[in-house]
């Protein structure tokens, strides 16, 4: 009968969590999962990956027309490789939350049938974006090199603003794919509010546009995305730009947005343990 | 779902007769086996549950978006609270095949999900050892739009293999699966039998220590649940520890070394499984005392009590040469041996042996008495053969176990014998197939 070798301690049952079951089966799975999701986006279609960038790039045609021949922000340099790369990387942001959303109640039977590591669902979805991403940057990067931008030591810091960028996109995404379960309202907000996060974080423009109008400018640089799009500006494209600390006017003001960003990841890692277990009951 | 045992025959008035042909075959035997339940239960403890409680918060006013949750704050309060658990405390030894039952909103497939990390206790203690697979369902995680060769990886990953591992076993899969050639194919295309037949092998290939198994039984054909019973059996001789949860209780009879009875929350029994089954039937009878409408249900006479009366030792259908066999072609007389042991000392008892169909009605049944006393593990054989009228399909044998006790003191209990399939051409009208001489002719024109 006892031909089954191996450990036989009894260990407590962990019970479901945002990452039972291991750290290396988490990732496994999360890289599974992400694959997955990746090859189903672009393999049934005709034009393949090619459908990933039209989108941003079709979106840069329409902003570059709008903002260069009719309302001359053509001052700001390079003003339309910057346009592109902005957009490419709120792309990113903008991809990976609204589809978390939904993500954690569209595997509702992997979550409601099998032992999986609830963390595992909105992470690959930031990374599924996150392979779109790297293959658009890659447009963006012959694009600034065209554009005649000369090349730079700083380029080497880009990863630090990835970084920083996939942090927010994570946190973001853990908060709106746990609380959706409870709370279907997060859908429609999140949409909503994911655009008007894209006017109010330098995209279009830059910090420096704004000085005329201070309120607003108070309020853009409240928001945790603007110093990130400004140091990925300064270190890439035009490095005489301000820094996100003399764009805000000072470190002090660089306190606020960073303790968001914190007080977003806090929130996120908070929530999403506290749901995490429920999350079997609430679908 | 399963067949539904709690079926049993109503009032049939027994058929006097004195009967005891018999018939000498081979020792083998399928369907109902106990050759290797004696000795089980002596390894070590693999799963250990120590006063699992769980309820379940049923709103009566659902808030469920923002909106309700800011215009009544205090709506959240009001919900009904289930309790699907309560106070449930058992072990599990290594390479047991331990049953779960209970009626339908018990709490059974709660306390599996609890074991398999997907709910959580809201007391108690769950501990376990060895690497622990649950199958609440099969084919869960499949992606239709991915290769068989992909899912595979992935749902094996799922079920707690290293990708690696995952890959290595691909082969064994698909061999298990019959689909080597279907490898490449996209698992939407694949028809639902092909699509179970790779899930279940996904689960057999996974190899768990420990599996958890929520009916899954239920699906697929007569071949493929016969399939599952082999890896049962075979699981069960390889040590590996077996959770069952299932409210069918023939499979509880036939495969497993325990089983513990689950009613509204709470451990009915634990222990043996006939007299789990026993407690299971009591429970449904306590709750629907009248027969139902097909006239096979509960005894319509209070004075008839459910015992166990005798286990089947050996049960078994036989071809023209006295090999078991698992189905029958339409039309080939089926060949019954049965073994039967008598659990208590029987006096005169009364075989109601009922062939079922897949919808649970008793397609042909008769009735045999035995004009002698049966000793307590005296052994009866019931052997012979009967024309088969059936029409392709899948089919139980049934035997009810009767002894009377003097006047209206009757004492019954149902024993699912076999489970067989018939397979033939021909095409399925009604439920059996009668020989006929219908012929139609042209009519000679009316001579005018």
């Amino acid at each position: 009968m006892s031909t089954v070798e191996g450990d036989l301690t009894l260990r407590e049952v962990p019970g479901p969590s945002a990452l039972g079951g291991g750290w290396k089966r988490s990732m496994e799975l999360l890289y599974l999962l992400a694959l997955t999701d990746f090859k189903k986006t672009y393999f049934n279609t005709a034009l393949g990956y090619a459908w990933s960038l039209a989108r941003p790039l079709m979106l840069f045609g329409v902003l570059v027309t709008v903002f260069t021949q009719i309302f001359h922000l053509g001052k700001v340099p390079h003003y339309p490789v910057l346009l592109l790369m902005n957009i490419v990387l709120f792309g990113f942001f903008q991809e990976a939350t609204l589809i978390a959303v939904g993500s954690v109640v569209g595997q509702e039977a992997i979550v409601r049938k099998t032992q999986f590591p609830r963390l595992v669902i909105p992470l690959a979805v930031v990374l599924t974006a996150l392979f779109n991403l790297v293959l658009n940057l890659v447009v963006v990067a012959i694009f600034i090199i065209a554009s005649g931008v000369t090349p730079m030591w700083t380029w080497l810091l880009f990863p630090v603003v990835l970084a920083l960028l996939i942090g927010i996109t994570t946190a973001v995404a853990m908060i709106v794919s746990s609380l959706y379960p409870r709370f279907r309202d997060i859908a429609i907000m999140w949409t909503v509010f994911s655009t008007v996060l894209f006017y109010a974080t330098p995209i279009l423009y830059t910090v420096g546009n704004l000085v005329g109008h201070p309120t607003l400018r108070h309020i853009i640089l409240l928001n945790p995305l603007a110093p990130i799009f400004e140091l990925a500006r300064k270190w890439i494209i035009s490095p005489r730009a301000p820094s996100p600390a003399v764009a805000a006017g000072g470190y002090v003001q660089l306190l606020a947005p960073i303790a968001i960003y914190v007080g977003v990841c806090v929130l996120a890692v908070w929530i999403f343990n506290r749901e995490a277990p429920r999350i079997a009951e609430e679908l | 779902m399963l067949a539904r045992s709690e079926k049993r025959p109503g009032g049939t008035a027994p058929t006097s007769g004195s009967w005891s042909e018999e018939t000498d075959g081979g020792v083998a035997t399928i369907g109902v086996s106990r050759g290797t339940r004696a000795g089980a239960g002596a390894g070590p403890v693999v799963i250990e549950a120590r006063g699992v409680a769980k309820s379940f918060r049923i709103p009566e006013y659902r808030v469920d978006t923002l909106k309700e949750r800011v215009s009544h704050p205090f709506r959240r309060s009001e919900y009904r609270e289930l309790c699907a658990l309560q106070n449930i405390s058992f072990d599990v030894h290594q390479g047991e095949f331990f049953g779960i039952v209970g009626r339908n909103g018990s709490g059974k497939s709660t306390l599996l999900k609890i074991l398999a990390s997907i709910y959580r206790p809201d007391a108690g203690k769950v501990r376990m050892a060895g690497r622990v697979a649950p199958f609440i369902e099969l084919g869960v995680g499949f992606n239709p739009e991915m290769t068989a060769r992909e899912n595979v990886v992935l749902n094996g990953v799922l079920f707690g293999l290293s990708r690696r591992d995952a890959q290595s076993r691909l082969d064994a899969v698909l061999d298990f699966a019959e689909l080597r050639d279907f490898v490449d194919l996209k698992i939407k295309n694949y028809s639902s039998g092909m699509m179970v037949r790779l899930a279940f092998a996904i689960m057999v290939q996974a190899d768990a220590d420990i599996m958890l198994i929520d009916e899954v039984l239920a699906v697929g054909d007569a071949a493929f649940a016969q399939k599952c019973m082999d890896v049962f059996h075979e699981r069960r001789e390889a040590g590996k520890t077996i959770v069952l949860v299932t409210h069918d209780m023939a499979t509880v009879q036939s495969l497993c070394h325990r089983a513990m009875v689950i009613h509204d929350g709470e451990l009915e029994y634990i222990g043996d499984p006939e007299d789990a089954a026993l407690h299971y039937y009591r429970l449904n009878f306590a709750h629907e005392p009248a027969a139902d409408g097909d006239g096979v249900m509960a005894p319509d006479n209070d004075s008839v009590a459910v015992e166990i009366n005798g286990r089947a030792v050996q049960a078994r259908l036989l071809d023209e040469a006295g090999r078991p066999i698992a189905n029958v072609e339409q039309g080939v007389p089926l060949v019954l041996d049965v073994v039967i042991e008598a659990a208590r000392e029987l006096e005169k008892p009364v075989f109601v042996v009922h062939v079922l169909n897949d919808d649970h009605v008793v397609v042909f049944g008769f009735t045999r008495r035995l004009d002698e006393l049966v000793a307590q593990g005296q052994r009866v054989r019931l052997a012979g053969e009967i024309e088969n009228r059936l029409v392709p399909g899948r089919y139980a044998i049934d035997c009810w176990i009767r002894r009377d006790r003097g006047f209206g003191d009757m004492r019954v209990q149902g024993l699912r014998l076999i489970h067989f399939g018939v397979y033939g051409t021909a095409p399925r009208h009604g439920i059996v197939s009668l020989r006929t001489n219908v012929e139609p002719a042209l009519e000679p024109a009316p001579d005018e």
